[in-house]
């Protein structure tokens, strides 16, 4: 749990330790006195000679005793030795070296130790914060932004790391150093003394007290700043809504506000902290004044002597430097202080989960039955009704269906269940138990969920399938580890974190029912194609970039499968909708720089390297004529771009559509178009390769200008007979060429098996190469292989990089691939069509008849019509429960089923 | 076909006819140009409509689902814009479109095509126009219809 105040957390974790650091400091003063007094001493004695009047005189050198009480006589440790001056000379400084090296190691000891204790708390704050954000309340995070307790997490607490090893040590040591020089003035003049106690006092009251309106405005600037970086968040994520609502300067204006509050705050902190300053200046340089005026006027009348008076002089310049360092450091105190209560009341949330209920279980028991809803009421954050006084239970085995509109409560009735959502009358048990007091791995375990929208973690489409399994902390294998993993580990223990480690497997197969990872990798398989996913999976595979080097036989296979889908679609007569990549002719399918090189550029090279100055290529083009003709080509596509899309305002959706040039390039176009039109004008390679550019991107076939003859396509091919007899090798680390017996490491698997381009012309062309690939592919036995290849398809962020439709199946797939008592569906696949709808959840019902798993199901439909598959049915309206039975019963009743059915 | 080509078949459909030159060339450039061999299908019935078609070349037959199986009910022919009232009002292909011959056909997304009208008002106005006109021909078709059917039964009555 966290502390309300940030002194007594300091304390609760590292007292130990900070009573050791006190400690150190307070021995490394030893030697840092001794190499104050040391540089006079050799001045006075070996440089001055106090000691060696004569020229053969010898001083002892560190002779140790010990006046021991009781004892007349001194107790000799060690008697010294006799040292002329020279060598007296060179020992002393030899000392003096010695405790410089010794000062320098307590200091980088005393400074790594406070680092480190700093890092422990820090990395222990952060760890409960992100904790605690695991065991709040579903309700809670209808008032967070994500950005915001981001910025919190990672950034508002770092401060207080840093400040956590000067905690103790620094008023200690500051402290003590001030009180020592205040001391020493009191002992040389009582009333000089008067006078610093009270202006030092002064300053210790007024400054702090000054500084703390500079907090309240550090605290505003910290909220703003909080507030800002949630904005931004949402900018990113509502890109699309501010696009088609067209409020992006609604956006700019409010960022804009928000800055100018940040101004705002910062100027005012600004003069406030200057002026401080100022006063705390003039205070500390009062005491000097009132020591030259006090003190002469003392000395002058002889309550004091000039000696007193210079010493007291000397200590006081003692004193500004600590009593400043610790103004500041009560500053900082106070200021993290703040920063640690506004972090902590964020997370002082009501209703936050016990740990127990998250604390891993090796073997958790079994939910006990049946799952209900007893006089469950939810009231949604409006103060709307959203579910009210429901009775409603699930059997072991059975299928319940659940229908009404949105609204209705039916969707709420499944997030119930699946706990995201706490009623907020009545409850919820498993048998006689609460399920919201069970353990997590009791109730996660045993219900699995699949909403409508379900958050996808960065990943693969495997990693997040596999989610909904990482349930077991992996066993620590190694009794011994590695020095560096047992660091690792004790560090961990130190700050109060787990040590589980997060690449570990941390699947349970035995409680899966499965013998392994290929057991595991069976079912998932089997889900995929329950679901439907296994097409989509393909269809990942076969657009994925895949190396050569990390599937070398998969490659090889690929590459022999080339000619054997040419023969496959000669056979089914669909060899028009391909249109191969030949040596000796030009493929209309193909842009005209693909057909030039005959190959494409490798990334991370770029066209405008290779056509770069005076280079080979640049050279080649312009010996063959190329040069000229395709900047005139550029220049008719330029002229022809711009007449049409002129008009258009640049974020117009058809500028989507257009491969050759974006809305930015547009105007810059426009420039050149110009150029070239006045015969005045210079124009430079450059122009001429802007306009190259834009014509190597041209296909005749999808952008029909009509710019490509067949003499033009000869002298393509023509080129590219000579590129090929003489490319340079270092061009050929930029250009991966075409090879009809050779994997392409820049390609898609579909471009490597293909080796050619499917035919623009042909709608489903791409569909139907794509099924006899795919049958393909199982022929030669590589099917497996392929599907783990779209399994490790990145999704992107929340999954963007797949299809609404694609993360709906994910979803449900990643709930049955788990083994649960339970399940429950949301309206998991409301985005695909009804027909597939109905398809998938046939499959997924009779998968559970045919692996004799009997769970119990709860399910919120779309559509009416498909309820028959189910044993029961629950019908919500207005957030109650009316209507229950059967299929059959429910039909004759005349009720809202009946209307549902009939509509 | 080149893109000029293409503006000139648009100029034939009424639909288009009254739309200035330089903007049914944008249509034609951002639309995709796509061909079908002779037996395969443009758009199945039921399914959501995402685009509209006009054809450039070939014949192709519109097909309606009943009980009784397949039921020719359209011939489409060059210039013909066709599947442009599932995109209108998003409801799924009312029928089955299938190339009798090779079939050349511009595929007007629905999001271009419905982002056209918005731009061009004009063009809006021809859409209305051509379905006001399609309204009112089936509308006396209908009541054609009605009328021979009643005075059928009122035939069959006597």
């Amino acid at each position: 749990m966290l502390d309300m105040r940030l002194y007594s957390y300091i304390w609760k974790h590292t007292r130990m330790q900070q009573a050791w650091i006190l400690v150190i400091v307070a021995l490394s003063m030893i030697p840092y006195f001794m190499a104050f007094n040391l540089p006079k001493d050799i001045v006075n004695g070996p440089i001055q000679g106090a000691g060696f009047e004569t020229p053969d005189a010898t001083q002892v050198f560190m002779r140790l005793s010990v006046q021991l009480p009781g004892m007349s006589e001194e107790l000799l440790l060690f008697p010294g030795i006799p040292l002329d001056r020279l060598g007296t000379l060179f020992a002393l400084s030899a000392v003096f070296l010695a405790l410089v090296i010794i000062n320098g190691l307590f200091k980088f000891y005393i400074n790594t130790y406070k680092g480190k204790l700093g890092e422990r708390l820090l990395r222990r704050i952060r760890f409960s914060l992100v904790d605690h954000i695991l065991r709040f309340p579903p309700s809670a995070f209808k008032h967070m932004k994500g950005a915001e307790i981001a910025s919190m997490v990672k950034d508002e607490v770092e401060p207080l790391g840093g400040f956590t090893g000067d905690a103790f040590v620094s008023p200690a040591m500051l402290g003590g150093q001030a009180l020592t020089a205040l001391v020493f003035i009191f002992v040389q003049s009582v009333p000089l003394g008067l006078v610093t106690a009270t202006l030092v006092g002064l300053q210790v009251f007024i400054i702090p007290r000054m500084r703390r309106r500079l907090l309240v405005l550090g605290r505003e600037r910290q909220l703003t700043t909080r507030q800002l970086a949630g904005r931004v968040s949402e900018i990113v994520d509502g890109i699309g809504t501010i696009h088609a609502n067209d409020t992006s300067n609604f956006e700019r204006a409010d960022v804009a506000a928000r800055l100018g509050r940040i101004f705002t705050i910062r100027f005012d902190i600004y003069q406030w902290k200057f002026l401080v300053k100022f006063i705390n200046n003039f205070l500390a340089s009062l005491t000097p004044f009132l020591f030259y005026s006090l003190g002469g006027y003392l000395a002058l009348k002889g309550h004091l002597d000039i000696g007193q008076l210079v010493a007291v002089i000397g200590a006081y310049k003692d004193l500004p430097g600590p009593l400043k360092e610790l103004i500041d450091w009560d500053q900082n105190r106070q200021d993290v202080e703040v920063k640690y209560q506004q972090v902590i009341s964020q997370f002082a949330i009501d209703g936050v989960m016990e740990p127990e209920i998250q604390a891993p279980l090796a073997n958790p028991p079994a939910l006990e039955k049946p799952l209900a809803a007893v006089s469950v009421g939810v009231v949604d954050e409006g103060g709307g009704t959203a579910l009210e006084r429901v009775n409603l239970s699930i059997d072991p085995g059975e299928m319940l269906a659940v229908l009404g509109a949105a609204g209705s409560g039916s969707d709420t009735m499944a997030e119930v269940f699946a706990r995201q959502v706490w009623p907020s009358s009545g409850r919820v048990t498993a048998g006689q138990s609460n399920l919201l007091t069970l353990p997590e791995a009791v109730s996660g375990r045993s219900i699995s969920y699949a909403g409508a929208e379900s958050y996808f973690f960065s990943g693969s489409v495997l990693d997040n399938l596999l989610y909904g399994l990482k349930n077991t902390p992996p066993k620590q294998e190694n009794p011994s580890p590695h020095p560096m993993a047992a660091w690792q580990r004790e560090e961990s223990r130190l700050s109060g974190n787990p040590d589980y480690d997060p690449e570990g497997d941390w699947i349970d197969y035995a409680a899966l029912g499965l013998s392994g990872r290929e057991a595991l990798m069976q079912r998932v398989y089997e889900v995929l194609d329950c679901v439907d996913l296994t097409r989509d999976t393909q269809d990942l595979a076969i657009r994925s970039t895949v190396s050569a080097a990390d599937h070398p036989e998969l490659a090889a296979k690929i590459v022999a499968m080339r000619s054997l889908l040419q023969e496959e679609l000669r056979k089914r007569d669909l060899s028009e909708l391909v249109v191969p990549f030949e040596a000796e002719a030009f493929n209309t399918e193909a842009t005209l720089i693909e057909n030039l090189l005959f190959g494409r550029v490798r990334p991370p090279a770029q066209m405008a390297d290779i056509l770069a100055d005076d280079g080979f290529f640049q050279r080649l083009l312009k010996s063959t004529g190329l040069f000229e003709r395709f900047t005139l080509i550029g220049l008719d596509i330029a002229r022809t771009v711009i007449g049409l899309f002129v008009d258009l305002p640049p974020d117009h959706p058809f500028f989507r559509q257009m491969t050759l040039m974006t809305a930015d390039d547009l105007p810059t176009y426009q420039a050149l178009v110009q150029r070239f039109d006045n015969p005045a004008a210079a124009i430079t390679d450059g122009d001429r390769i802007m306009m190259i550019l834009l014509a190597f991107e041209y296909i005749e076939t999808r952008h029909r200008f009509g710019l490509v003859d067949e003499d033009l396509m000869a002298a393509v091919v023509d080129f590219r007979r000579t590129f090929h007899e003489s490319i340079p090798e270092d061009l050929l680390h930029m250009i991966e060429l075409y090879n009809p017996t050779r994997f392409m490491d820049s390609g898609t698997l579909l471009d490597n098996v293909l080796f050619g381009k499917v035919s623009e012309k042909y709608r489903d062309g791409a569909d139907q190469i794509r099924a006899v690939l795919i049958s393909l592919l199982h022929e030669i036995g590589t099917f497996g292989e392929v599907l783990n290849i779209g399994l490790n398809f990145d999704v992107g962020p929340s999954g963007r990089r797949l299809s609404p439709a694609q993360r709906q199946k994910i979803a449900l797939a990643r709930a049955l691939v788990r083994q649960s008592d339970y399940y429950v569906f949301n309206r998991p696949l409301s985005t695909l069509d009804s027909r597939s709808q109905e398809r998938v959840l046939i499959a997924v019902l009779d998968r559970w008849r045919k692996t004799g798993q009997r769970p119990g199901v709860l399910w919120v439909l779309v559509n009416p019509a498909v309820a028959r598959h189910f044993d029961r049915i629950a019908v919500f309206s207005d957030g109650r429960l009316v209507e229950e039975g059967s299929f059959d019963t429910l039909l004759e009743r005349n009720g809202i089923f009946k209307d549902m059915i009939g509509s | 076909m080149l893109l000029n080509d293409e503006v000139k078949m648009l100029r034939q459909v009424p639909m288009f006819s009254g739309i200035a030159a330089a903007k049914l060339k944008l249509l034609a450039f951002t639309s995709e140009r796509v061909a079908y061999r002779g037996g395969e299908v443009l758009f199945h019935q039921g399914e959501d409509g995402d685009a509209a078609y006009v054809i450039l070349r070939g014949q192709a037959d519109v097909l309606v689902n009943t009980p009784q199986g397949e039921v020719k009910v359209a011939e489409l022919s060059e210039n013909s814009v066709v599947g442009e009232i599932a995109i209108l009002c998003d409801i799924a292909r009312t029928a089955t479109v299938r190339a009798v011959t090779p079939v050349e056909a511009l595929r007007i997304s629905k999001e271009n095509f419905c982002k056209m009208m918005m731009d061009f008002p004009e063009m809006m106005f021809e859409v209305m126009r051509v379905l006001a006109s399609r309204l009112s021909q089936t509308t006396a078709e209908l009541s054609a219809e009605l009328a021979e059917s009643r005075k059928a039964s009122a035939q069959g009555a006597h």
